[in-house]
């Protein structure tokens, strides 16, 4: 699998706290056998009372399209442990998050995926909004690295655990690659686990 | 950081290695699948060429999209019928069993596999499911998670999983009667918040806790992850094996006796070291409600819509977004609010004792659903529906207006038939009321215990089901 260090591009905002993963992709378009498609029913209801309010989510605003940075609030991706959520996030383009915090299941499944998740202030996170919605077309750049994110004149200093941020350094977000190589290992500890071998002393 | 707790012990004896990035491999030694997040994991092993390491390992059923009506195959959703024909393609080529429709033993995943003796303490144990915190009333520690990650179970036998600090919740006194152990959970989330737990294990401990029989402890650990923390767990003790005594799965003889001996040295020492302790008392827990969008936004009984003020200043849009989503006015009864729907199933409250409570509840009532209540009880498992059937409960349900159904999900997440129409309410004895999370985008949930679901459905508004248990208790 191949490094992430850098992300550059546009940004879309989505603001709230506490948006749940049955928000980002609703149970409906769960029935499928591939990961393929989902990315224009990201957020699909959310999308659709807006509209019928006369109001128009982020994801169907013109100048949001083609953004691949997604700026979110607090405890983004709570609820269901469904991959389907990123997997559609990421097919409609997103390949970073910058928020205040995940829930925990969702900030994994998007290591897996190789995107990003970077943890910043309340305030910083209502700053770059703002910033973004003001003038969509400002440009952002996160460094893997340092976890900096850029924006027009601005930088903010972002958190991303040493241990994952390596994962994508490294390009071992993919870790069944690196899991397969310690089979031996598995099966020693397997060995020693008392219900694997039925409890016979 | 926690020392000599049942996390730390599991957690160090599935240890594999520590890996470059820090993370830990870990060893499972039980992974459930089922029909929604596994057809990609499959696809992604063809693609790369990798084989199942245990297959004996893991254990497959099907509960989300089956219907609960007519469960004729072909299904009349054909993408419903895809995913039935991808999970009994993908068991049968890897050699992994698989509990279908009709064997007897298919239902929700986490219904499933404790009842056939699967699940056992001091296990890891994976699903590509959230709610697989609900394994953890054994002593289990038992992680909700990704597709990728269910490849890498697949392939690997193990996950790359960062460490977690572990809180201790005590939980002191006694439930007063028609106070049950949802009450308890959604009061617990309530008070600690949805995001509470994160970064943390939940072990949920003290007399109250204790009190619980198997099925109300997986009531409350299922609802953990509502309650943000990755897992959550219950110390093994009698009431853990005497449950396991007996089941398909449990070890037997001279076996039996040392699985007891493991499953106890497990659990947390008395000297154990907690990163944070949290006390509730049970006594003071009233029935206890949601009224709003998130499973942390509950209430008890008696108690009014709460206003803003009553919460954190960055709370202020989501409690207006929960007034406007739910038509609800701060200062408002939560008590006599109207309802729809009545749904009494899933892996929070789909088990036996729920069915039995329920019936009770309808008994002692003695009425029947009003016309514009539409009441239907969904048993967890085919194994449940069985044993209730035999006891005569689908009876009682029928006389008393509820529809019987077929196992599985149903309108938890409604990805089956079962849904709600436009803005319908429903009192749910499930286990998330997020938007538009029972079918209908506008549609709005109201979770509860099963005792008061049923007298919502046959009064057609929320009710207070103490005044019945206690004449019940008279009687
Ligand atoms: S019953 Fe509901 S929460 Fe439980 S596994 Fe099924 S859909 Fe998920």
């Amino acid at each position: 699998m191949s490094a992430v260090t850098h992300i550059k591009g546009r940004a879309v905002p989505v603001r709230g706290n506490d948006i749940d993963t049955d928000r980002i992709i609703p149970a409906r378009f769960l029935r499928c056998v591939t990961f393929d498609g989902l990315g224009e029913h990201a957020f699909a209801d959310d999308r659709a009372q807006l509209k019928e309010k006369g109001e128009t989510h982020a994801f169907d605003k013109e100048e949001y399209a083609g953004a691949n940075v997604l700026l979110v609030n607090a405890n983004f991706g709570c609820g269901s442990s469904r991959e389907h959520a990123p997997q559609s996030l990421a097919k409609w383009g997103i390949e970073a998050i910058v928020g205040i915090s995940y829930a925990e299941i969702f900030f994994n499944n998007n290591i897996a995926l190789g995107i990003p998740c970077i943890q910043v202030s309340p305030e910083e996170a209502d700053g770059i909004q703002t910033a973004i919605e003001s003038d969509p077309n400002l440009d952002v750049a996160i460094n893997v690295e340092t976890a900096e994110i850029s924006y027009g004149a601005s930088v903010i200093k972002g958190i991303l655990h040493e241990g994952v941020r390596n994962r994508f350094l490294t390009g071992s977000w993919d870790a069944t690659g690196m899991l397969v190589e310690a089979a031996d290992e598995v099966a020693a500890t397997a060995g020693k686990l008392p219900y694997m071998n039925g409890f016979q002393k | 950081m926690s020392e000599r707790t049942l996390f730390d012990k599991v957690w160090n004896q599935h240890t594999v290695k520590t890996l470059p990035s820090g993370q830990t491999q870990l060893f499972i030694g039980l992974h459930l699948i089922h029909e929604v997040t596994s057809p990609q994991a499959f696809a992604m092993l063809r693609e790369r060429n990798l084989t199942v390491l245990y297959p004996q390992r893991t254990v497959a059923t099907v509960d989300h999209i089956v219907p609960t009506e007519d469960q004729s195959r072909p299904y009349a959703d054909g993408l419903a019928e895809e995913m039935m024909v991808a999970i009994e393609n993908n068991t049968s080529s890897n050699g992994i069993t698989l509990h279908n429709v009709g064997d007897g033993k298919q239902g929700v995943v986490h219904i499933v596999a404790p009842e056939l003796g699967l699940t056992q303490p001091g296990m890891t144990v994976a699903c590509g499911d959230s709610h697989t915190a609900t394994h953890g009333a054994f002593g289990a520690i038992a992680f909700g998670i990704g597709t990728s990650q269910v490849r890498d179970v697949l392939a690997t036998q193990t996950l790359a999983m960062g460490g977690l600090k572990v809180r201790r919740i005590e939980v002191t006194g006694a439930l007063k009667a028609g106070v049950y152990a949802k009450d308890l959970v959604l009061h617990i989330i309530r008070v600690l918040g949805v995001n509470g737990g994160v970064g943390y294990a939940y072990e949920f401990a003290g007399e109250a806790i204790e009190a619980l029989d198997m099925e109300g402890r997986m009531t409350v650990c299922n609802m953990a992850i509502e309650g943000g923390a990755r897992c959550g767990y219950i110390n093994p003790d009698q009431v853990t094996f005497d449950y396991l005594k007996g089941r398909e799965h449990a070890p037997t003889g001279a076996a039996w006796d040392n699985a007891c001996a493991w499953w106890s040295s497990i659990a947390s020492d008395v000297d154990a070291v907690f990163d944070d302790v949290v006390t509730f008392d049970a006594s003071t827990i009233q029935p206890t409600i949601t009224w709003g969008i998130t499973p942390a936004q509950g209430l008890g009984i008696e108690e009014n819509i709460p206003a803003v003020s009553d919460f954190p200043a960055e709370d202020a849009a989501l409690i207006g977004e929960a007034y406007e989503y739910m038509s609800f006015e701060a200062g408002q009864a939560i008590a006599g609010t109207g309802i729809d729907v009545a749904f009494i199933g899933s892996c929070t409250n789909g088990r036996m004792s729920d069915l039995r409570e329920a019936a009770r509840i309808a008994e002692l009532h003695g009425g029947t659903v009003p016309a514009q209540v539409k009441a239907f009880v969904v048993p967890g498992s085919e194994q449940v529906k069985k044993l209730a059937e035999e006891e005569g409960l689908d009876k009682v349900f029928v006389k008393h207006g509820f529809e019987w159904r077929e196992a599985g999900c149903s309108m938890c997440l409604a990805m089956n038939p079962d849904k709600l129409v436009g803005r319908q309410v429903s009192a749910s004895t499930s286990n998330r009321n997020f938007k538009g999370r029972q079918g209908s985008s506008t549609g709005r949930t109201l979770l509860m215990s099963p005792a008061m679901v049923v007298v919502a459905a046959l009064e057609g508004v929320v009710t207070d089901v103490r005044p019945l248990v206690e004449k019940g208790a008279s009687a």
